[in-house]
């Protein structure tokens, strides 16, 4: 009826996916118990007692039956216990934080089997994906192994995104400066789609990517080739180091797959932390050092211990957006009518071109604080 | 030099105008040529004074009500017409094929479409329906505060102006209608859209949380002598419990967007991504209002409906009781579920779970109004005129929207819809099969109270089976679509197999542009044919409700003598008694004057956004000192009273006998 | 007047339409009280989610200047003790006002403005002195969360004394009728609703923000 393997959310490849498929038509199924004679009493009592209809009773005190609000009261009742107890077990079981326990029903994750980590980076417009496992990085192509459970580790660096493989689970926000986790499996051998499906300014509708799933060899094949591709030929790009890291972070869209030979240690934690950047202190360590100087013990803290002299730590002009109110005249820029921008052609693809975000751009400011403190968080933890 | 023309025009230059683009330089003009039209007949006819006179300054409830209507009917064209863009543009857009409009473009538009939809079609629609019932059916000569009536249109008004600004100076928004940092912050959209977005919300804003407090005090304070709370009419009591929610929500919008706009102005820290900030504290504090926000567009409606209900089948709604506990209960849970809008945040499994069940519960109360309508018609005298189609067709719509919306509060469920085309099918489901067809339903039901004649049926009937048949047509793709893993907000497919879900939606979309098409000529028609459909007795539907028991339309006292109750269905139970009218006794009646402190001060709080908005720094500094000295000289203004001579009086109600003794 | 028409003749003959000698009108000063307390309540709203937002960002320092280290609570209690003065004595020229004292409501309300003065001036001056040290609104999100909350609160007590000037000035004119006793009293609960918030203020942004 939808176009048979057409709806992916009705058919999905990975486990999750289809118990919240499940999930879906359960739900439904409950609520037709009620929604269908509703809209069939609707119909009749409309057509029976029209008024020309003689025949029909004519009440036109009847105003109230104890028994009738009884049960239009408790019938609605009785099913949103029913769909409530569902709701509660299944929101704990489908968690998406909650590691997985079974990759298909009645397969059981075996004990000591890990979960492949994936730690997905949501960019101005495209999708870093680092696999920590084996030391590689790609850009808007996914490659997983069927059947075995999958971790994603999932941080942004501008705006909201959403992350969302219908195939294969339920979407999640990546924001910056905060983390969140998906756990999921793949099911089924084929070629999915991912995409953002939170919206996230000018690039967003070029903003997906394909996902293989593959069987174990096959997905070793495909690590392989990214482990060895070289940058500048094809796909390749070389090592992902903190410097390729803030140039491909620059805003472009309908980005072509990219492959990374290799990834710099720390690289996804230093995201979450918005220190990429050298000489940007991480938000661990600067919340380490508020709640030092800010919390615990008055009494054993010296007030101010480690801080500088507060007339020194007032951020620095121009590494912060100055607002509106801030700034002269001659620093307004003028802001065009909405028809001046020309019709790009495809977007630009190459990272920072300006035709990509006229409406924003990407200067991280500095997080100001005490330059002394090292980067304890930075590490894998 | 440069310097001092930026002090000057701010933000503001040559190109902020629409020079560079044909299309809208000639929209532009055949707009300015239009209004200019307008102005010189209106000036060619010597209507400034009338207009100004009766209209502009009026405190008259009735007459602000019909204002507002106007204007919501007039944004709603806008708003739709954001939707065809919408929609043509999705189903051209697939493969090499762009479309008409690029992101930037398009994105504003469906910026603009929810922002317009909900703020200025939605809320004024309701705001005029309350203003003009509500002091009819509680037997009132008018609301608590006249002025304050008169400010909160034209606030509202306001807001409007600078949405409609924002299409010829400079553009809109471009992120989303909920405008979600850090998208919009100044580093992600420096242009004047957020700013527009900003200023526009908070002028109307201010308008629509007084129109909440006047119309709370107005319920209770000015009924008539024996309206108890539990006589009061249905849609009294939806508007009372809808109103206290703006009281108790439209401040949290107003603050949320203060901190958004200090970000923006001030380079504080609120919502960020760095030295502190948390986007995520706006979702939620935007949601806290957002959420009550859609029942109070759709509690008014319920009690349209169950007036609608009960007129026409002729007989005292069912389960009066259980329809005001459900109101009740439907208010307070509105504020214990904000976060079914963004399950996919990563909360807890708990914290999830506890405002998916919260969500459902709500549709417990709702689905025993269902049954309350259903159980009215029961054993009823069913004529089908247009409000009673109207109401057929939203319960039979807004129940597939009601299970839709259920589905969408589990929360495994939401992660595999939410932001899927599934959830747009769903609010439009709910919006156009609540709100749209209640505001319908309740435009032809009380038109004949507002000006003395009904609406042609013929037009309303072809408007009415457009509407409805478009409304499946341009939204089943979209639910199947959403089934499909297809999400919103996309100006471009890649994959060729969508494109016919999106050309038989766009087609839906057309069908709706016909309804609305025959709803203007329905009204046009039967303006030019008002003597055919004319009424003289005030109570053309065999009505229930003190509305119908003066005349139509009302004079401007509304009642000559304040009505007494005694039943829940008040004129129902006087034509059951046959009470009589006094035909003697009339006095002069106390009335407020009209003031046009509204119209300036409204005037200059626009100005004040606009001067916000492109930076113009003096122009906002003397527009907020404007607004200052003009409500301090409003002040000191005692005489705001004055007495409708009795001649007048018994001028206009024995004209009125007269007509009743004809039309008898 | 309600009760009257209806124990009039119950049940038998009940009376439909109420025919007075005179016009009522509205009952305006009811429903300006309830309407000014929906107002407050409103805006109490305001309030509530500057507090939350405080207590949201009130800890993220980014590296930045502690409560601890910024607020003198010296300063903030003669600060507080101006507009708790000022209350006391908006009391006293409400007191003045059933009385019908038009002379001693006016000396009364300018002394309450004299208070919201000397507020508000102590209140720039910690401003001022935090802006001078680096410590602006800009800083952090905890800063700009504070200055907001207190802020907000000072521009009130701003219209609110804006508002106190313009009565002076009505009374003074055209004493104490009706309108202008309402007036007054609504102005009063302002005042005494600012009074409230600040207390809150005090003891959640100061006290605690000493104490942590």
């Amino acid at each position: 009826m939808l176009g048979g393997c057409d709806a992916v959310v009705l058919n999905p490849a990975g486990d999750v996916a289809v118990q919240q498929r499940d999930l879906v038509l359960i739900a439904t199924a409950l609520m037709l118990l009620i929604i269908i004679p509703v809209m069939a009493l609707t119909v009749l009592f409309a057509w029976r007692y029209r008024k020309s209809n003689t025949n029909a009773e004519y009440d036109p005190e009847f105003d109230h039956s104890t028994m009738l609000e009884l049960v239009i009261w408790s019938a609605p009742l009785l099913i949103i216990i029913c769909l409530g107890a569902v709701t509660w077990t299944s929101t704990h079981l489908l968690d998406p934080y909650r590691p997985i326990e079974r990759t298909a029903p009645g397969q059981p994750v075996a004990a000591g089997v890990k979960p492949l980590e994936v730690q997905v980076v949501a960019l101005d417009w495209k999708w870093l994906f680092i696999y920590p496992e084996q030391g590689i990085a790609t850009v808007n192509e996914l490659a997983l192994p069927v059947d075995r459970p999958v971790e994603f580790r999932l941080t942004g660096t501008s705006v909201m995104n959403a992350f969302y493989i219908p195939a294969m689970a339920g979407m999640i926000y990546t924001m910056p400066g905060m983390e969140t986790k998906l756990h999921a499996v793949l099911n089924r051998e084929g070629t999915f789609k991912g995409l953002s499906s939170h919206y996230s300014g000018a690039g967003f509708s070029g903003m997906h990517f394909p996902v293989f799933a593959l069987q174990q060899n096959g997905f070793d094949q495909w690590v392989e080739k990214v482990r060895t591709s070289q940058a500048g030929q094809g796909k390749g790009r070389g090592q992902l180091t903190r410097a390729a890291f803030l140039t491909v972070e620059k805003p472009s869209e309908y980005v072509p797959a990219m492959y990374y030979n290799g990834v710099q240690g720390g690289l996804f934690d230093r995201v979450v932390n918005r220190c990429v950047a050298e000489n940007t202190p991480c938000m661990s360590d600067v919340m380490m050092h508020d709640r030092r100087t800010g919390g615990g013990d008055p009494h054993k803290m010296k007030v101010g211990e480690g801080n500088p002299p507060v007339n020194n730590t007032g951020p620095m002009h121009g590494e912060r957006t100055k607002g509106a109110l801030e700034k002269s005249p001659e620093e307004f820029q003028t802001s065009p009518h909405q028809s001046k921008e020309p019709l790009p052609s495809n977007g630009a693809q190459e990272p920072g071109d300006i035709k990509n975000r006229r409406m924003s751009f990407l200067s991280i400011p500095q997080t100001p604080g005490p330059q002394t403190l090292g980067h304890a968080g930075a590490g894998r933890g | 030099m440069d310097n001092i023309i930026k002090t000057i025009f701010g933000r503001l230059s040559i190109e902020s105008l629409p020079i560079h683009e044909p299309i809208v330089v000639g929209t532009f003009l055949g707009v300015a040529v239009g209004g200019i039209a307008v102005l010189a007949l209106i000036t060619k006819f010597k209507l400034w004074g009338y207009l100004w006179k009766e209209w502009f300054t009026t405190v008259d409830h009735k007459r602000i009500g019909i204002m507002y209507m106007i204007l919501g009917i007039v944004m709603l064209l806008r708003g739709f017409a954001d939707a065809l863009m919408m929609r043509g543009q999705q189903a051209i857009a697939f493969g090499d094929n762009q479309g008409f409009l690029n992101s930037h473009h398009y994105d504003q538009v469906f910026t603009a479409h929810g922002v317009i939809m909900i703020f200025f079609v939605a809320m004024p629609i309701i705001t005029g329906l309350m203003n003009y019932v509500v002091p009819l059916q509680i037997g009132a000569r008018d609301v608590s505060f006249p002025y304050l009536n008169n400010l909160s249109f034209w606030m509202t008004a306001g807001g409007v102006v600078l949405v409609m600004a924002s299409l010829f100076i400079g553009e809109f928004a471009r992120t989303g209608w909920l405008a979600f940092p850090p998208l919009s912050e100044l580093d992600f959209s420096p242009d004047v859209g957020v700013d527009y977005y900003i200023w526009a919300l908070q002028v109307a804003g201010v308008g629509t949380t007084l129109s909440g407090i006047n119309l709370i005090a107005t319920i209770i304070k000015m009924r008539a002598p024996g309206m108890t709370m539990m006589k009061l009419p249905v849609f009294c009591w939806t508007s009372l419990c809808a109103n206290v929610l703006i009281v108790a929500s439209f401040p949290v919008l107003t603050a949320t967007l203060v901190l958004l706009s200090l970000d923006r102005y001030v380079g504080t820290n609120f919502f960020t991504n760095n030295l502190g900030g948390n986007p995520m504290m706006y979702v939620n504090l935007i949601w806290i209002w957002g959420h009550p926000e859609v029942y109070i567009l759709i509690l008014p409606l319920f009690g349209v409906f169950s007036e609608v209900t009960s007129t026409f089948s002729g007989k005292r709604l069912f389960g009066y009781t259980s329809m005001v506990y459900a109101t009740i209960v439907i208010t307070i849970l509105s504020y214990l579920v904000w976060l079914h809008h963004f399950f996919t945040m990563g909360s807890g499994a708990s914290v999830n779970s506890f405002f998916g069940i919260t969500t459902m519960v709500i549709s417990i109360p709702t689905g025993a109004k269902i049954f309350n309508w259903l159980f009215t018609m029961y054993k009823g005298r069913i004529r089908f005129e247009l409000p009673m189609m109207w109401t057929i067709a939203f319960m039979l719509t807004f129940t597939i929207g009601g299970m839709t919306g259920v589905l969408l509060a589990v929360p495994p469920a939401d992660f595999v819809l939410h932001n899927s085309l599934f959830l747009i099918a769903h609010f439009h489901n709910v919006i156009i099969g609540g709100v749209l067809f209640g505001a319908f339903a309740a435009i032809n039901y009380w038109w004949p109270k507002a000006f003395g004649f009904k609406l042609n049926q013929f037009w309303g009937k072809v408007s009415f089976w457009l509407w409805v048949v478009g409304f499946w047509v341009a939204f089943t793709p979209l639910y199947v679509m959403g089934l499909m893993g297809v999400t919103r907000r996309l100006h471009h497919f890649d994959d060729p197999s969508l494109q016919i879900w999106f050309v038989i939606a766009a087609f839906g979309a057309l069908m709706i542009a016909g309804g609305i098409g025959a709803f203007l000529v329905q009204i046009g028609v039967s303006i030019w044919k008002k003597e055919e459909l004319r009424d003289v007795t005030g109570d053309p539907w065999n009505g229930r409700t003190l509305e119908w028991a003066t005349s139509s339309p009302p004079p401007d006292y509304n009642f000559a003598f304040t009505p007494v109750i005694h039943e829940l269905d008040a004129w129902y139970d006087m034509k059951d008694k046959k009470a009589q009218a006094p035909t003697e006794g009339y006095r002069a009646i106390h009335m407020p004057k009209n003031t046009g402190t509204g119209v300036i001060i409204a005037g200059l709080s626009t100005a004040f956004g606009f001067g916000m908005i492109w930076y113009m720094w003096w122009l906002a500094a003397i527009a907020l000192i404007g607004v200052v000295v003009v409500a301090i000289w409003h002040t000191f203004n005692y005489d705001r009273d004055f007495y409708i001579p009795v001649e007048e009086v018994v001028a206009t109600e024995s004209e009125r006998r007269r007509l009743l003794g004809q039309g008898a | 007047m309600s009760t009257d028409v209806l124990s009039a003749d119950p049940a038998k003959n009940p009376t439909y339409y109420l025919v007075e000698d005179e016009d009522h009108h509205h009952e305006s000063g009811g429903s300006t009280a309830i309407g000014f307390w929906m107002y407050l309540m409103s805006d109490c709203l305001i309030f509530a989610i500057l507090f939350a937002t405080y207590g949201v960002l009130g800890t993220s320092y980014a590296g930045g200047p502690t409560p601890r280290e910024i607020f003198e609570l010296p300063l903030v209690a003669l600060n507080t003790s101006m507009l708790l003065l000022s209350s006391i004595t908006y009391g006293f020229a409400m007191i003045a006002m059933e009385k019908n004292q038009k002379s001693s409501t006016l000396i009364w309300l300018g002394i309450t403005g004299l208070f919201g003065l000397a507020f508000l001036s102590i209140e720039l001056y910690e401003f001022a002195n935090l802006i001078h040290e680096g410590a602006g609104p800009q800083r952090s999100a905890f800063l700009s969360s504070f200055f907001t909350l207190v802020g907000t609160h000072g521009l009130h007590v701003t219209f609110g004394s804006i508002w106190l000037v313009t009565l002076m000035v009505q009374v003074g004119r055209f004493g104490l009728i009706e309108a202008n006793k309402r007036r007054l009293m609504c102005l009063s609960m302002f005042w005494h609703f600012l009074d409230v918030v600040w207390i809150g203020v005090f003891t959640f942004v100061y006290l605690l923000g000493v104490l942590r």
